[in-house]
């Protein structure tokens, strides 16, 4: 097995990433009912809340990134469950895990295509939502800009309590009290940079702590989840 | 609004029964939980003996009954 | 050092020494908080800023020490049971996170009670309050997850695997909500312009003291529940005191 993982070129590796995601995003749109339940609870909370504080366009305005941010969280937190679940029940993980190849490799898949399903969609939703509460467009492009580096964070890091809580019973509502502590960095730093530009700061700081993170959750969180997945089933 | 003014005139009063009462019933409550599950632990472990001992008696001595 | 220390890694020797532990730990727990609550309240001046409000820095400070460093302990044990597959640590994990949670609670709460006189609110969003918070979530998800998982060897790992991510991001959330904050202007008070009496300072460690010692001592206690409770199939938790003195029951 060792052998193997010596012999394997850097091309094999990727290809196998490459699977790993298509693989997932077929099955995705096979049960598209599961991505579209998503994207509406976004839609949903983020319509609510001017329902809930009033239509003053100022609050409104004032309040729009940190209402999109954490709506993005929550509804990020829906998804997660399925990340694995579905490979668990059926004995695909198992197979996965006994491949000569690298389980962080086919996590950091599955966790690319988590994203592409359910982070990218809201990304390009959150735009319209933004309208929605007058956000001016320099606004916009930053909201869009930071989901871009924060929702695949989200993500990665949620990819590790979906690995722990795998199979448990009540494991949704458990998964989100794991997992939205561990994010609240980069709620600060998203919803901060939107701020930054409505108050005529510099946003360089914020979105750079943002890939900071990023490339800090690239490097371990792959490999945490599959610590993480081998021990759930063992 | 009224306790705002006890908590002015009774500074003292307010630091212990707020703050130091109330840890102090944390911590007591605490050492109680702890007290009690040993208690239990116990009781399962002697329980577990008992019923050790009783079917491992039944197997090997079975025809003594 | 004479003392064999792997030799109390084993669950049964470390049975016995916690039961010899406790008591001592306990008094001097009990002794402590006497006297850090008598200088505390009798001996320390009252502040020329806050008054009488200060004398909560006494019971806020010691339990917000602790239970970030109660934390890290419990990270540093489930680290360990995950890495060298103890099951000590992982045990010791698992009976330090309840404490490090009432702490936090005990910081949470009397730090708004503080707060109420000093800054006229009962919460502020201010850094310090906010990742003790945080931290508190931390507690809850360690004990859920724990809590959760029936088998205790998936359990102990599952959790031990998420107090380290935890770790590694208590410092990241530190930073950004300090960050956060400071952005964001908070009414906070700086306490550190005023500078600190001696007699208050003393008053503050021998009450961080006897916290450290009540913790000691109740976690030990749990622990050796959680021992009996893991190790009730072996025999010689029969001999144990607490066990052996009572007969089988005749029937």
């Amino acid at each position: 097995m060792i052998e193997d993982h010596r012999d394997m070129k850097k091309s094999t590796m990727f290809d196998l990433l490459v699977l790993v995601i298509r693989r997932d995003l077929v099955l995705a749109m096979r049960r598209r009912a599961d991505v579209l339940t998503t994207l509406i609870f976004f839609v949903m909370v983020v319509s609510l809340f001017p329902l809930g504080v009033g239509p003053e366009m100022d609050m409104l305005r004032k309040m729009a990134a940190g209402v999109l941010w954490v709506a993005a969280l929550l509804s990020s937190m829906l998804s997660l469950g399925r990340l694995f679940s579905a490979d668990y029940l059926d004995g695909t993980l198992e197979q996965m895990m006994l491949a000569p190849q690298s389980l962080s490799m086919l996590v950091l898949g599955k966790m690319a295509a988590h994203w592409m399903v359910s982070g990218l969609p809201l990304v390009m939703l959150a735009p319209v939502l933004g309208l929605q509460f007058d956000m001016p467009v320099r606004e916009i492009g930053v909201l869009i800009a930071g989901l871009l580096l924060g929702t695949p964070i989200l993500s990665m890091v949620g990819a590790i309590g979906a690995a722990l809580t795998l199979g448990l019973r009540g494991g949704g509502v458990l998964l989100s009290l794991l997992v939205l502590p561990l994010c609240i960095p980069v709620l600060i730093f998203g919803a901060g940079a939107v701020e930054a530009v409505s108050s005529g700061l510099p946003i360089a700081s914020h979105l750079s702590l943002l890939g900071a993170l990023l490339v800090l959750s690239l490097v371990f969180t792959p490999w945490v989840t599959a610590q993480a997945l081998r021990i759930s089933m063992e | 609004m009224s306790l705002d003014i006890w908590m002015r005139e009774n500074p003292l009063a307010y630091v212990w029964i707020g703050s130091y009462a109330v840890a102090l019933l944390i911590f007591a409550i605490e050492i109680a939980m702890v007290i009690h599950k040993r208690k239990i632990t116990l009781q399962q472990v002697r329980l577990m003996r008992d019923a050790k001992n009783e079917t491992f008696g039944n197997e090997t001595y079975g025809d003594e009954e | 050092m004479a003392i064999n220390w792997f030799k109390y890694a084993a669950p049964t020797t470390f049975y016995g020494l916690a039961g010899k532990m406790i008591p001592w730990f306990a008094v001097s727990a009990a002794l402590l908080f006497c006297a850090g609550l008598y200088i505390g309240f009798f001996v320390a001046p009252v502040d020329a800023q806050q008054g009488e409000f200060y004398r909560i820095i006494f019971i806020h400070v010691p339990t917000s020490i602790l239970s970030m460093f109660l934390y890290l302990i419990m990270a540093g044990y489930a680290a360990l049971g995950l890495v060298f597959n103890t099951r000590l640590s992982s045990m010791m994990a698992s009976a330090i996170a309840p404490t490090g949670a009432l702490f936090a609670f005990i910081s949470l709460w009397t730090g708004a009670l503080w707060g109420k006189p000093m800054w006229g609110a009962w919460w502020m969003w201010d850094a310090r309050l906010t990742s003790e918070l945080i931290l508190l979530f931390l507690y809850l998800g360690f004990i859920a997850l724990h809590a959760s998982i029936d088998d205790p060897r998936r359990a102990d790992r599952a959790a031990a695997l998420l107090a380290i991510v935890g770790s590694v991001n208590v410092p990241i959330i530190y930073f950004s909500v300090q960050w956060w904050n400071t952005l964001h202007q908070g009414s906070t008070i700086k306490f550190s312009g005023t500078t600190m009496h001696v007699v208050m300072q003393q008053a503050l460690l021998i009450m961080l003291l006897a916290c450290w010692s009540y913790a000691f001592a109740v976690v030990l206690a749990r622990v050796r529940s959680i021992i009996l409770e893991r190790e009730r199939n072996t025999t010689w938790i029969t001999q144990i005191p607490g066990v052996a003195e009572f007969p089988e029951a005749k029937r």
